[in-house]
């Protein structure tokens, strides 16, 4: 019987086990995680869960009694720390050795360290015990410093901001949203931040932070000093590959795989998720991305072309990620890097905004979008991404879309 | 033969569903998932599931009727 063994226990682990069995793959499935508690899901850590409405078990990926009906074997709580790709065989932390037919890396990403060494009070958001310790902090009360304004920074912003604590935001960027979303659209997310009541510093770095938890001083660039009881760190991931090091696979800020998802230079060695770097046939060019929905897709392509070798399938994805901060869900699809034009359709502003921005790229397609408070057009905008439609092909769909829903009684609009 | 269920209070508009079976699932003017079908035939079980997979909330199962 072959066994396929998957290394990391998160949403891109736990999907391809499952969907290894979904495809009818009827070998051993091993799922190896470095931490000992069920595999959870990260997007709750910045949300719900650090704000008390889920708890611990609400955020559980996968049960042990749902592993024990899909046969997946649980190896939790022991990192793997080698693979030796000739001899199919993979070492754990605690001394096993696991053999394997074909191994996934879905080992993800850890939170980038922070590089101010405080002994208490400063946070990054990552794991399930990161989150536990930064809910504890913010429940004793602000304020608060968040570094970075990027997707997590934002969402504790308003999750810390939801609980009662006095928070700003600081970030080197001008507009921080604008370096995905050009400084237009951007400042819209600013000014969310300041609707709700917390401060941004963008534009100004940070030069150190001292003190302890309740005492902390963060310094800034611009010589002011914040006073901070916590401080949370979220400047961005680093692709966890470095127990790679030794195996011979080839890592650049993440495993270096080819269209099928597949490490280079092996046949059997497969990796998804937030640690992959693949070549996007659409794009031309190796891509990693860290979202959410890209995780499970890859799992699911890997499983595929696990369980149907003589069939391998490209992986091409249309990258969409969304981002729940105060009183608006944001929903972004496609690369908003590669435009050269864009346009807001209905209203980016205010607690009732309903409309979202669309761009396009200078071969005149539609490259990506943006929606705040409304699912429908971006799903409308997956399809017409997914299909390379023109831009103003889009743009007239999307705006029919807001025409239909001002008719309704009740719209926004 | 297996039948979609959608937890219409949980589902956030997410639409992950949409992209993955856009002939079982779609969204309404709200951002609810809407059932196209309900009951599915075994050959399309593989693939709905791992739609139905692809929600970040869990607010989509199939059951066995
Ligand atoms: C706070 C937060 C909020 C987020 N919110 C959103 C959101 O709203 N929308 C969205 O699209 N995305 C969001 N994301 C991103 C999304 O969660 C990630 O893209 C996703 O978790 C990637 O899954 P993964 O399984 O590839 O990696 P990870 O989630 O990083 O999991 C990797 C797993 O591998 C384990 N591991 C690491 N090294 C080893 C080893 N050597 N041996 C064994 N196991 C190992 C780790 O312990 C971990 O369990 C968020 C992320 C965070 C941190
Ligand atoms: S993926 Fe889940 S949350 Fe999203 S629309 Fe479908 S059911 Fe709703």
């Amino acid at each position: 019987m072959s066994t396929t063994v998957v290394v990391g226990s998160s949403v891109a682990g736990v999907r391809t086990a499952q969907a290894l069995r979904t495809e009818g793959y009827d070998g051993r499935v091993v799922l190896v995680g470095a931490e000992p508690g069920p595999p959870y899901d990260k997007p709750p850590l910045s949300k719900q869960f650090l704000s008390g409405a889920r708890q611990a078990h609400e955020v559980t990926l996968l049960t042990a009694q749902e592993a024990h009906l899909a046969r997946i074997e649980l190896r939790l709580g022991s990192a793997a720390r080698c693979l030796d790709v000739a001899a199919r065989r993979l070492r754990l932390a605690d001394g096993a050795e696991l053999a394997y037919d074909t191994c996934v890396i879905a080992t993800g990403a850890a939170a980038r360290p922070s590089p101010w060494p405080v002994r208490s009070g400063l946070h990054v958001v990552r794991t399930l015990a990161d989150s536990a310790a930064l809910r504890a902090d913010l429940l004793r009360g602000g304020p608060v410093v968040v570094v970075g304004g990027g997707f997590v920074g934002a969402e504790v912003a308003a999750t810390a901001r939801g609980l009662g604590c006095a928070v700003t935001v600081v970030d080197p960027l001008p507009v921080p949203m604008g370096r995905l979303l050009g400084p237009e659209v951007g400042a819209h997310f600013t000014a969310l931040h300041e609707r709700h009541g917390v401060a941004t510093r963008f534009g100004t770095g940070v030069e150190a932070v001292t003190g302890e938890s309740g005492r902390l001083r963060v310094a800034l660039t611009d010589k002011t000093v914040l006073p901070a009881a916590t401080v949370v760190v979220g400047i961005g991931a680093v692709p966890n590959d470095r127990w790679l090091a030794g195996s011979g696979l080839l890592l650049d800020d993440g495993v270096v795989c080819d269209e099928f998802c597949r490490a280079v230079g092996t046949g059997d060695v497969y990796a998804a998720g937030d640690v992959a770097r693949w070549y996007h046939p659409g794009h031309g060019t190796r891509v990693r991305v860290e979202h959410w929905t890209n995780a499970v897709d890859q799992a699911a392509l890997v499983a595929r072309n696990i369980t149907r070798p003589e069939h391998p399938q490209p992986y091409a994805p249309v990258p969409y990620v969304w981002s729940d901060q105060y009183d608006w869900k944001i929903q972004i699809a496609g690369t908003p890097a590669d435009a050269t034009r864009h346009t807001v359709v209905g209203r980016l502003s205010g607690g009732t905004a309903r409309g979202g921005a669309l761009y396009g790229d200078d071969s005149g397609r539609l490259c990506a979008a943006v929606t705040v408070n409304w699912p429908r057009a971006l799903v409308e905008c997956r399809r017409l991404l997914a299909g390379q439609a023109p831009f103003d092909t889009a743009l007239d769909r999307v705006d029919r879309l807001a025409a239909r829903a001002a008719g309704r009684p009740g719209a926004t609009r | 033969m297996p039948v979609l269920k959608a937890d219409f209070g949980a589902c956030q508009g997410y639409a992950n569903c949409v992209a993955g079976a856009p002939d079982a699932y779609d969204i309404d003017d709200d951002g609810t998932v809407v059932l196209l079908k309900e009951r599915i035939g075994a050959e399309d079980l593989p693939r709905l599931q791992e739609a139905a997979r692809s929600c970040p909330v869990s607010a989509l199962t199939i059951e066995d009727a």
